[in-house]
């Protein structure tokens, strides 16, 4: 896959990642800690168990592994993209974050809500349609088999 | 007044992390092979740069802020507020990387800013 890929069509990849992988790896993380704190009564040992099942809790795995694949999305994009671009295009994670919770967990969500994920989105598409890249290109030495 | 200074912190410190990550991976240079050993060889790369420590920092930082400010303040109040580091990471971008920032992508700017603060003044 040494072979150039499309500019825009790579970074509209990796934003999607980070899109999709970032709320959901919030959501997993948060469930996760959620269910392990209202078990907890912070004594010592409650506390040195509620570790234990932190670490033991697959929940917590998996949104540890959408954060890292998040990070990893985010530091790949933006060896070739802008800063001012990569920013503002991963905000429609929030547009995710408000339609995994209509459509999966039947959440009630406000019109003002709605109306400022309608402004995300037309704010991104406006944003997705700059250039990614405004700066002098550098590519990567080769260094990998 | 401490909580000013504390979202202060949240936006600056968190965008200007994130700056410095940007401007370590464009040191690195544009990763051209997807493989996982090349993306690895790239990440790795990336972590002999200063800057990328700074960004770590900064980040750790701008996180710790948040925690103590979500410990006293509604997440609906905090996140409309720190919405403003788009706006920051746009002069970052312009100033610190370089970046042409033009109209339209200022116009996107302020809409994804404006429309952060109403997901969250929204509310459920």
């Amino acid at each position: 896959m040494t072979r150039s890929l499309n500019p825009h069509f790579k970074t509209y990849v990796l934003l999607l990642v980070m899109v999709i992988a970032g709320p959901v790896g919030d959501v997993l993380l948060s469930k996760g800690m959620r269910h392990i704190a209202a078990r907890t009564d912070w004594t010592g040992t409650a506390m040195a168990d509620a570790a234990w099942r932190v670490f033991s809790s697959g929940t917590i795995w998996l949104g540890l592994a959408c954060l890292i694949a998040y990070l990893i999305a985010q530091m790949v994009v933006l060896s070739w993209a802008d800063y001012s671009y990569v920013q503002p295009a991963s905000a429609g994670s929030y547009g995710v974050v408000a339609l995994l919770g209509y459509f999966l967990l039947g959440e009630k969500i406000t019109l003002t809500r709605w109306i400022g994920v309608l402004v995300i989105c037309l704010g991104v598409f406006i944003v997705g349609r700059t250039s990614p890249r405004t700066t002098k290109r550098k590519r990567m030495k080769s260094g990998s088999s | 007044m401490t909580e000013v200074v504390l979202i202060f912190v949240i936006t600056a410190a968190g965008t200007c992390g994130e700056l410095c990550m940007a401007l370590a991976m464009k040191r690195v240079g544009e990763v051209v092979d997807f493989r996982p050993s090349a993306i690895l060889h790239a990440l790795s790369g990336a972590f002999g740069i200063g800057w990328l420590w700074v960004g770590v920092a900064l980040m750790a930082v701008s996180f710790l802020a948040l925690l103590v400010v979500l410990s006293v303040e509604n997440v609906s109040f905090v996140i409309p507020v720190t919405a403003f580091s788009y706006v920051l990471g746009a002069l970052g971008g312009a100033l610190f990387l370089g970046e042409r920032v033009d109209r339209q992508r200022w116009i996107g700017v302020l809409l994804v800013c404006t429309g952060v603060a109403l997901v969250f003044v929204g509310g459920r």
